[in-house]
């Protein structure tokens, strides 16, 4: 019997798998692509909370769907500014590891 | 709903994929294995009766953010990137509080009892979510969703702006 519990913890796993990777890797493409991970968690836990309160007319409620749509149209400008700022910084500097930007470190 | 068995097979796969996405080192690599995850994930959707968003989460991830990765990875020609010693200890680190973090979810997930129940079963017929949420939309939903058009405009006029060459 597959219950919310288990949608929440396949999210929460997936959310640290992105979290991890945020943390490990110094590639500024891969810390972009793990940020999807743990944006698509998130959705993933929203629409299993719509699924799970179901209305009085036996639909799912909607809202967080709308909320997830929402989300991914975020998700898909913050790429596309994300790539933009790492396109202009391989220009730059010839590099997308995070380690060798440290002008701004303190 | 879906079986319990489709079910483990797409969290398992959407799981590993994910976590092959930050093991692997070729971004190319990364990116694909980011494709097999978000398939994963459609499925998933589809297995909770939303149907919209799983077909929405394959057309624009899969479809375009995915593309749009890969052509950047292309165009930079990452291949010197792979040889970088890795930092162990900084690895460890990372992994040790990402861990910290999904075991926090696990035991909040843990104390919530409602959680523990079934879904709830749906109306039948199974009801048409593509028009309840173009519905919801355009009823409830009309200002942000004109915000949202608005932020897709600026972002497309910001990376013109930030990707066009500087001429002095």
């Amino acid at each position: 019997m597959i219950t919310l519990e288990h949608y929440l913890m396949v999210s929460g796993m997936l959310f640290a798998i992105g979290f991890a990777g945020v943390m490990v890797r110094r590639n500024i493409i891969i810390i972009l692509m793990a940020l999807e991970l743990m944006l698509n968690a998130a959705n993933l836990s929203l629409v299993a909370f719509s699924r799970f309160h179901v209305n009085a007319s036996g639909t799912p409620n909607y809202n967080a769907q709308i909320f997830v749509f929402f989300i991914i149209t975020v998700a898909a400008a913050e790429v596309a500014v994300g790539l933009a700022i790492v396109v202009a910084l391989f220009r730059l500097r010839q590099t997308t590891n995070v380690e060798d930007i440290t002008a701004l470190k303190f | 709903m879906m079986s319990p068995f489709l079910f483990w097979i797409f969290a398992i796969l959407m799981l590993v994929f994910g976590a092959a996405v930050i093991i692997n080192r070729n971004p190319v690599a990364s990116a694909l294995s980011l494709v097999v995850s978000f398939f994963g994930l459609a499925a998933l959707f589809l297995s909770l009766d939303a149907y919209f968003i799983g077909v929405i989460q394959v057309l624009v991830y899969a479809g375009a953010i995915m593309v749009l990765f890969l052509f950047i990875i292309m165009l930079l020609d990452l291949r010197a990137e792979e040889l970088r010693k890795i930092n162990w200890i900084a690895s460890a680190g990372g992994i040790a509080v990402a861990l910290a973090l999904m075991f926090q979810i696990f035991s909040v997930v843990e104390k919530f009892p409602a959680a523990k129940q079934s879904f709830p079963p749906l109306a039948k017929p199974a009801p048409d979510d593509v028009r309840q949420i173009g519905l919801l939309l355009f009823n409830n939903y009309t200002l942000p969703f004109q915000i949202i058009g608005i932020v897709i405009l600026v972002a497309t006029v910001g990376v013109i702006i930030l990707s066009r060459r500087e001429t002095r």
